[in-house]
């Protein structure tokens, strides 16, 4: 197990990138401190994959470096980084068994069979393989495939990171839930670093302990699930994270006030944000509430998504969703629209730029 | 709910009585003729099992079976090992793949009589490319037509020439198939080449496979046009195939009876080992 330092990473596909468009990642300075539980969560072709692929070395990044526990590893081949990768699609060795399946990795590395079996027994027992062990592993069930490529990436000891791409894509709705919870409890139980890679919230806010938002091959944000929920440093963190996303609203700034749709709004607290740039409110649906003043709205969608009602307004131009509890107003409605002040945030040119509010974490 | 499809039967009568005119009333005379002696005129006389006996009995036939069976087995033994090499060296994107797969086609689309007359041209020692190359620049003493080695040396070796493509080109059909994340799996998991050769790329191509050694065994153990073109046989009877020799007895000789017989012997035993190959093959996947 160790700490890994990206530093200074940058790619391309192309052999030779002129402008920042054409890296695949921009500049990532990272650190993955050691036994944690990490997701890199982002859209498709942010560069997730192939961040993941660089660490794994299965990719050689065009600059920068990459460090296990100090030590430079950006040119050593997969095999010799001791990590473990499971993928997309499961891949088992459809000729073996599940025990010589899970054998393999260490099998290749010439231990002995003793070690081999004891390794063996014990990943079988977590993943609740046991019973198979004997089976051959070309006529099991997708969950199952995926379980014993997950063993393979656990069943050595030393292994650095396990890292997981999309492993659920294939997974039934009603097993995802299970192997998630089977891989929060696996890392708690061997505690290596773990990166989860996902492009789904949910995912990635149930396993991680620090989540890593990703956009156009840049890292927008690292945070708690928490935080980011509560502060996106971004508006795509805000609008990528949330169900539904985060309000983004043009606004305008004069005189240290914000102003959307011809009212000052007030904020969580002062404005950072440059003259010049392009400015955007920023609030939570779950922050909006239904009142007697504030701004003039139409209603023009309800859907009640069970615990509670999304109503989608608009305000000149704008769409608004607001979270209420209860039954919401009729379509078509007019209402008023209330911004929790500690929650609303001021975004310049997609990033924060107000300060959070006194006493406030 | 059962007559409700019986419609379809309208679909297939077309195949029936093409598959009834080129294949079963040829075959069911073939059986009429392997019971029967005529001496023309269509005159029969009943001789039960009697070729059957005497084909079966007969040394001449048993010495082009082995012929056969060690044709069959020599080119298996070299085509697929090298199909195999011939798919894992060619490129898998990029430029060069329409390339290599029109090239490897290419001797597949010549047909069976041409490869036999090119081959024989080739082999001549003394117009042949390649005959005289090896009789008179190399010193070796090389003529198919006096040297029985020669001659199989020839024979397989254009065997292999036309042939090989076949398990190429389905082999690599095989091997595009299989995604990147086993190779990666692989990569990360220690493997060495010769591991992801034997649980990764040997498994995936192991349908392909099978079907590319059953049609190679059927259309060997079939093979006539070439051979004949090129050795009609000889020297002497060292070439002399199964259907070589079934085709002189039946129209050199003109002994239709014995013919009869061997033709169903031929296509029994053909029958037999394909049956045989191919349930050993998928016996695996059932459990």
């Amino acid at each position: 197990m160790a700490k890994i330092t990206l530093s200074k990473l940058r790619h391309s596909y192309y052999p030779n990138p002129k402008t920042p468009d054409d890296y695949a990642l921009k500049e990532i300075d990272l650190d993955w401190t050691d036994g944690g539980a990490y997701a890199l969560l982002g859209p498709s072709g942010c560069g997730k994959s192939t961040l993941l692929n660089i660490i794994s070395g299965l990719l050689v990044p065009s600059e920068g470096r990459i460090l296990f526990d100090g030590q430079d590893v950006t040119e050593l081949p997969p095999d010799k980084r001791n990590i473990a990768q499971v993928f997309q699609f499961p891949v088992i060795y459809d000729t073996m068994t599940v025990y010589d399946n899970l054998a393999f990795p260490l099998r290749n590395r010439g231990r002995d069979e003793a070690t081999v079996r004891e390794r063996v027994t014990a990943i079988a027992e977590m993943l609740e393989l046991s019973d198979l062990l004997n089976r051959k592993a070309a006529h099991l069930s997708p969950d199952n495939k995926q379980k014993i490529s997950m063993g393979r990436g656990l069943v050595r000891q030393d292994v650095n990171v396990v890292m997981f791409d999309e492993p659920l894509t294939v997974i039934d709705p009603h097993l995802k839930w299970k192997l998630r919870s089977k891989l929060k409890e696996l890392h708690q139980r061997v505690r290596a670093t773990m990166i989860y890679v996902t492009h789904d919230q949910t995912e990635a806010l149930t396993f991680a302990d620090q989540v890593v938002v990703m956009q156009e091959g840049e890292v927008v944000q690292i945070g708690t699930p928490v935080e980011l929920f509560d502060r996106p440093a971004h508006t795509f963190v805000g609008h990528f994270i949330g169900s539904p996303g985060m309000n983004i609203l043009p606004a305008e700034v004069s005189g240290g006030v914000s102003h959307f749709a011809g009212q000052a709004i007030p904020l969580e607290g002062p404005i950072t944000a440059a003259p010049g740039a392009r400015t955007e409110i920023g609030i939570r649906p779950e922050f909006v509430s239904l009142g007697l003043s504030g701004l003039p709205a139409t209603v023009t969608k309800v859907s009640d998504v069970g615990r509670h009602t999304v109503v989608e307004c608009e305000v000149a131009g704008s769409r608004v969703n607001a979270i209420v509890t209860g039954s919401g107003p009729e379509k078509g409605a007019m209402v008023q629209l209330e911004f929790r002040r500690d929650q609303t945030r001021l975004y310049a040119d997609g990033w924060l730029a107000s300060e959070a509010a006194e006493g406030a974490a | 709910m059962k007559t409700e499809y019986q419609k379809a039967w309208f679909f297939v009568l077309p195949v029936l009585v093409l598959v009834a005119f080129n294949a079963l009333i040829p075959m069911m005379t073939v059986v009429k003729y392997s019971v029967q002696e005529t001496f023309g005129d269509n005159l029969f006389f009943w001789q039960g099992l009697g070729w059957f006996e005497q084909i079966l009995r007969s040394d001449r036939f048993h010495a082009a079976l082995g012929r056969q069976f060690l044709f069959t087995f020599l080119i298996l033994i070299i085509e697929v090992p090298l199909g195999i090499a011939i798919a894992l060296s060619m490129p898998r994107k990029g430029f060069w793949v329409p390339v290599c797969l029109v090239l490897m086609a290419l001797p597949m689309l010549i047909p069976w009589n041409v490869v036999g007359a090119m081959w024989n041209i080739f082999t001549l020692p003394d117009i042949g490319l390649l005959g005289y190359f090896l009789n008179h620049v190399m010193g070796i003493n090389y003529d198919m037509t006096q040297d029985p080695l020669a001659a199989w040396i020839t024979i397989v070796t254009m065997d292999v020439w036309h042939w090989t493509s076949l398990v190429v080109l389905l082999s690599y059909a095989g091997l595009v198939s299989i995604p990147d994340a086993y190779y990666q799996a692989a990569k990360i998991d220690g493997a060495s080449n010769w591991a992801v050769f034997r649980y990764i790329q040997l498994p995936k191509m192991k349908t392909v496979l099978t079907i590319a050694i059953l049609l190679r065994f059927m259309d060997s153990f079939n093979i006539y046009t070439e051979p004949f073109v090129m050795t009609g046989g000889g020297p002497g009877n060292s070439t002399t195939l199964l259907s070589i020799d079934l085709v002189k007895i039946a129209l050199g000789q003109f002994d239709l009876g014995p013919a009869a017989a061997m033709s169903l012997i031929y296509f029994a035993i053909t029958l037999l080992v394909s049956w045989l190959f191919y349930t050993l093959m998928t016996k695996d996947d059932q459990n």
